[in-house]
């Protein structure tokens, strides 16, 4: 029985974690149409950034700061979002198609330079060694990962209503605009590329959160954690669970990584031996058909954005908006 | 070079000389277009489908790129400008199609043309929605469930919440009905005679020569004549080239 609840805690935890993440990609994505096919880096960066911060110093290897917790983890974002103001001061300005090709390219520098770079965060072997905060206090085990899940599940609440909130203020109306005309936001003196950018960073932010609390989880991280994989969960989550809606972006996260964890059980209970190897892949191929499936029946998602845009001005049932 | 008695010390507000503009390089849609707007009258340009009046437009406004020639407003040079900054000069423009945000109700898309830090905010949305009362009985629907007419007229307002100097507008009677056309253009009409200087693009040629103040006419991206618009309007050989003579003279 425990190890069921155990299992469940630990799936729950992760799904949440993931789904801090897609509320990011969201946020870059459903609300602003920016294409960040590098979702990893920047989760990535959370998550070494926290470890690296917070961690104790070892040898050989640059950081082990052991900052305090909070800071280490704000920390970590704060490492994606000085990466994420770069790439997109680099690429914003320029045709959208750019941004996906440099955010690409930066989540394949990034995991190879955590893959090579042991003075900075342990190369191969990764980063180990980190304390999970108030482990003394509450003790290794399940009330542990208890605690922790319900402290991600405020963390992944705080998120969606800050998000919530920012859409519907003066700025959220603001990405709307331009999503819908951009000359037209220009002509009234707003900058595209400026407001972009912070909404670029903003969710890198986001991103780096998640991966920094999935790297307190697992009190380690290494390029295992920071493979292309991630970014294409990630966006299978929001494709799913509908661009544009947070609701369905968390409803993405839970329902892919439902999906993932017991295609992955059921390949490796039923599949024939000689295939158990190619697990991975026969995911990834489940992965990309849902995706695929996704875009042509449903490309708005289960859950869709609720963007009302009425025709007739007699119409009152359109009315409700916001 | 700004010696007193300048055109534009007195009454030129925007000229635009010798303009080569085009979307693409090497490709120039106008090839040495030069206009000028006075303050607080309104400029009208015409010409055929694809004589180049939105290149134009664009082109001051900053969204088409300029090889040759100059934009001066108020006598500093704004040649090139970008678009974003074009509010804080105290020039507004209306485009020709897309503009206003369909997804945001009429409030929201007048707050967003508000001007940023601008103290009176309210007093200008109130004065808006006095000019514009079919606006302020809507002001909670979304834009996109407004009328054509009732669109430009956002458009319009959206254009005077930043307090313009200049308006640039790129045909405000697309699509619109003769009465509604009608209706706008003395709206621009009103405008004008409270100080604000307008650059009218428009179709509508006999409404509007009768509307305006100066008159361009403009075929394949050049100059062809201008003048008082009483005067091209009554002017036989002009009407018979350029504006279907028979037509004109007859309403
Ligand atoms: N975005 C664009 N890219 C390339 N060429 C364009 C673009 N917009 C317009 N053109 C070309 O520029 C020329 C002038 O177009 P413009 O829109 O300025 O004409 P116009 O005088 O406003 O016509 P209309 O009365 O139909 O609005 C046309 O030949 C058109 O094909
Ligand atoms: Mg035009």
């Amino acid at each position: 029985m425990i190890g069921v609840l155990s299992y469940l805690v630990f799936f729950a935890t992760t799904a949440s974690i993931l789904a801090i993440a897609v509320l990011g990609l969201n946020l870059q994505w459903g609300n602003t149409g920016l294409f960040n096919g590098g979702v990893v880096a920047f989760f990535g960066a959370g998550a070494y950034g926290t470890l690296i911060l917070g961690g104790p110093p070892q040898e050989g290897m640059v950081g082990g700061f052991a900052l305090t917790y909070p800071m280490a983890l704000l920390g970590g974002m704060a490492v994606a979002g000085v990466m994420a103001w770069i790439v997109g001061l680099l690429t914003l300005r320029l045709r959208h198609d750019y941004l996906a090709i440099a955010t690409f390219g930066v989540a394949v520098a990034f995991e190879n330079l955590m893959r090579n770079a042991e003075w900075l965060a342990g190369g191969a072997k990764g980063v180990r060694g980190f304390e999970r905060p108030f482990r003394e206090a509450i003790g290794d085990g399940f009330l542990y990962n208890l605690v922790f899940f319900v402290a991600v599940l405020l963390i992944l609440i705080a998120t969606y209503v800050f998000l919530e909130r920012l859409v519907a203020s003066p700025f959220g109306r603001l990405l709307r605009a331009i999503r819908e005309d951009e000359e037209a936001a220009q002509s009234l003196g707003k900058s595209p590329s400026r407001v972009r950018l912070t909404a670029f960073v903003t969710g890198s932010v986001i991103m780096g959160l998640a991966g920094g609390l999935y790297g307190t989880f697992y009190a380690f991280v290494s390029p295992q954690d920071v493979l292309p994989t991630l970014t294409f969960q990630v966006w299978a989550m929001l494709i799913v669970g509908g661009a544009g809606n947070n609701r369905g972006a968390v409803f993405g996260a839970f329902l892919i990584w439902g999906a993932w964890t017991i295609s992955g059980w059921a390949l490796s209970r039923f599949a024939p031996v000689e295939a158990q190897l190619y697990t991975g892949s026969v995911q990834f191929i489940l992965i990309g058909a849902v995706i695929v499936g996704m875009l042509v029946w449903r490309p708005q998602g289960l859950l869709p954005e609720r963007l009302i845009v009425s025709q007739q001005g007699s119409n009152p049932v359109n009315k409700r908006g916001e | 070079m700004l010696i007193l008695g300048q055109p534009w010390m007195t009454n030129v507000v925007l000229e635009a000389r010798e303009l080569t503009a085009g979307y693409v390089p090497d490709l120039p849609i106008l090839r040495g277009v030069s206009v000028r707007a006075m303050r607080g009258k309104i400029t009208l340009i015409i010409g055929p489908n694809g004589a180049g009046k939105s290149t134009l437009i664009k082109a001051i406004a900053g969204l088409v790129p300029i090889s040759a020639g100059t934009v001066n407003f108020e006598g500093t040079d704004i040649t090139g400008l970008r678009t974003d900054r074009l509010a804080s000069h105290g020039i507004a423009y209306v485009p020709q199609n897309n503009n206003i945000f369909r997804s945001l109700t009429i409030r929201q898309n007048l707050d967003l043309a508000l001007r940023r830090g601008s103290a009176n905010g309210v007093a200008v949305l109130d004065h808006l929605f006095a000019q514009f009362p079919a606006l302020a009985e809507k002001q909670k629907d979304k834009a996109g469930s407004l009328s054509g007419g009732q669109r430009q007229f956002l458009a319009i307002a959206m254009a005077l919440a930043a307090e313009p100097r200049l308006i640039l507008m790129d045909e405000p009677s697309a699509g619109l009905s003769p009465k509604a056309t009608q209706e706008v253009l003395e709206h621009a009409r009103v405008l004008a005679t409270s100080g604000v200087s307008i650059l009218l693009v428009e179709q509508n040629v006999n409404q509007a020569m009768r509307l305006s103040d100066h008159c361009y006419i403009l075929a394949e991206g050049r100059n062809q004549i201008d003048g008082p618009s009483d005067d091209l309007r009554n002017d036989s050989v002009v009407g018979e080239i350029y504006l279907g003579g028979r037509r004109l003279r007859s309403s």
